[in-house]
């Protein structure tokens, strides 16, 4: 008998699964990425999923394989996230996110006077570091620090 | 050490040995910033002047250290009668400036700003202050007086006043860090240090206290570094008043003063400082303003490839 949540989010025969992402995220998650409109497969998105660990977000890509750098940029705001290349409807990679040391063109910076935000031909950058489990972001531009809600800041 | 085309963009980029470098240089400028001895340094060099908004002093100091040096300057001028006024980009005017001098001194009042000139520049950028950012320059000026007029290595100072929003005392905190400066910051509880720059300082090596008092803090220290209370930040006028009486120096301020103190402020002053102290032994910063010349006239030396 096929379980219910197969028949809502069918397997893909390939592409890429993002699993584990912060409940809640997945629609900032297709954001980051620039998904749907980069894709030419098929994508899912299952919000508040019952998983081991209790509920999480998951995103399936088909026809797509992302790339771990192109991945990392997720882990901002989803840092126990992982990817899984699927090939043949076989996972043939699996990998967890890495936060990345700099992110460019991602977030926007807080700060309304940084130069970052005017009418300027330049894309926002930011140094990533990390305090325990918290992510804090320095803007190259003005220095001035994002370590809460980092979803509500993505361009 | 090689400075030449460098940009001076923060004091958070330059070293300990980078910055003595800086002040040894210019400390040799000063017999030429006196005027005392003439130098042809910097001659057929332009050192274009971008000042978004105004600064007549650091302008000027610019200016007189150009000068000084056997340079010339370009000005920009009203930016209410330039290309900006239109509509044209920062990294436009940049792009387009570059083509005409040999460095550029910014002035912007976005934070962020000489980086991005830095960016768009093939010619050496100074930041002469970006919003609430940096202002490096001032901030050197700063710690060569400190070391012409007091000491820089085991320095007490206390920094008193506006904390929050004082660009010259975060810049000059990250700086005073590398020699590992006791600092006693003083200011009313709306316009303290922002704790991110406190944390940032300490893990530099400074050491850190905070009082509410200049009275408190003034015998223990050997510089005492006032800044500005700017009344457009207090919703409350008598708040405001409240404040600033409070952190007036007076004579009486200094009663327990050691007869070494300083007084420094990156100026202008309002009342902060009363004219009765402008005679004392203790008020440093009208030589301030003036040591910003040789300070200026050894970065653009440096960065133009005029001194080693």
């Amino acid at each position: 008998m096929v379980k219910e949540t197969e028949l809502r989010v069918r397997r893909i025969k390939n592409g890429t699964v993002i699993d584990h992402i912060t409940a809640g995220r997945a629609l900032n998650v297709l954001k980051i990425l620039g998904l749907p409109d980069s894709s030419e497969g098929v994508v899912s998105v299952l919000i508040n999923s019952h998983g081991k660990y209790g509920k999480k977000d998951v995103v399936k890509i088909e026809n797509r394989e992302l790339k771990v750098e192109e991945v990392d940029r997720i882990a901002l705001i989803a840092p126990n996230a992982t990817i899984n290349i699927i090939r043949d409807f076989k996972v043939i990679q699996k990998k967890k996110v890495h936060i990345p040391s700099f992110v460019e063109g991602v977030v926007g910076c807080i700060n309304p006077n940084c130069i970052s935000n005017s009418n300027e031909p330049i894309t926002s950058k930011f140094k990533v570091s990390t305090e325990d489990t918290d992510i804090k972001l320095r803007c190259s531009y003005c220095g001035r620090v994002i370590s809460e809600n980092i979803a509500e800041h993505l361009l | 050490m090689n400075f030449k085309d460098n940009h001076i963009i923060s004091t958070r980029d330059l070293s300990r040995e980078m910055i003595d470098h800086i002040l040894d240089t210019a400390e040799r400028m000063e017999p030429i910033a006196r005027g005392e001895q003439r130098s042809d340094l910097l001659s057929g060099k332009i050192l274009a002047i971008l000042f978004f908004e105004p600064s007549t002093r650091t302008r000027m100091s610019f200016e007189t250290a150009m000068l000084r040096l056997g340079g010339d300057v370009l000005n920009l001028g009203s930016i209410d009668a330039s290309s900006i006024a239109k509509g044209e980009t920062l990294a436009d005017t940049v792009r387009v400036v570059d083509g005409y001098v040999d460095a550029i001194v910014l002035r912007h009042p976005k934070e962020g700003a000489a980086l991005l000139a830095s960016e768009f520049s093939g010619v050496p950028v100074l930041n002469a202050g970006d919003g609430a950012g940096h202002h490096p320059t001032q901030t050197l000026l700063d710690l060569y007086t400190i070391r012409r007029e007091s000491q820089l290595d085991g320095l007490k100072i206390a920094l008193a006043g506006d904390l929050k929003y004082g660009r010259t005392v975060h810049s000059l905190c990250y700086a005073l860090s590398l020699y590992g400066a006791q600092i006693t910051l003083i200011s009313p509880k709306e316009l303290r240090m922002p704790e991110e720059i406190v944390n940032d300082i300490a893990a530099r090596g400074a050491v850190i206290t905070e009082s509410d008092s200049i009275e408190e803090a003034i015998a223990d220290v050997d510089v005492l570094y006032m800044t500005r209370i700017q009344k457009e930040r207090f919703p409350d006028p008598a708040e405001y008043r409240k404040v600033a009486n409070k952190l007036k120096i007076t004579m009486e301020t200094l009663k327990n003063a050691r007869p070494e103190l300083k007084i420094m402020h990156p100026l202008p002053r309002v009342n902060e400082i009363d004219t009765e102290i402008d005679d004392t032994p203790h008020a440093c910063y009208f030589k301030q303003a003036f040591y910003g010349v040789p300070v200026r006239m050894a970065l653009l030396g440096l960065v133009l490839g005029a001194i080693e």
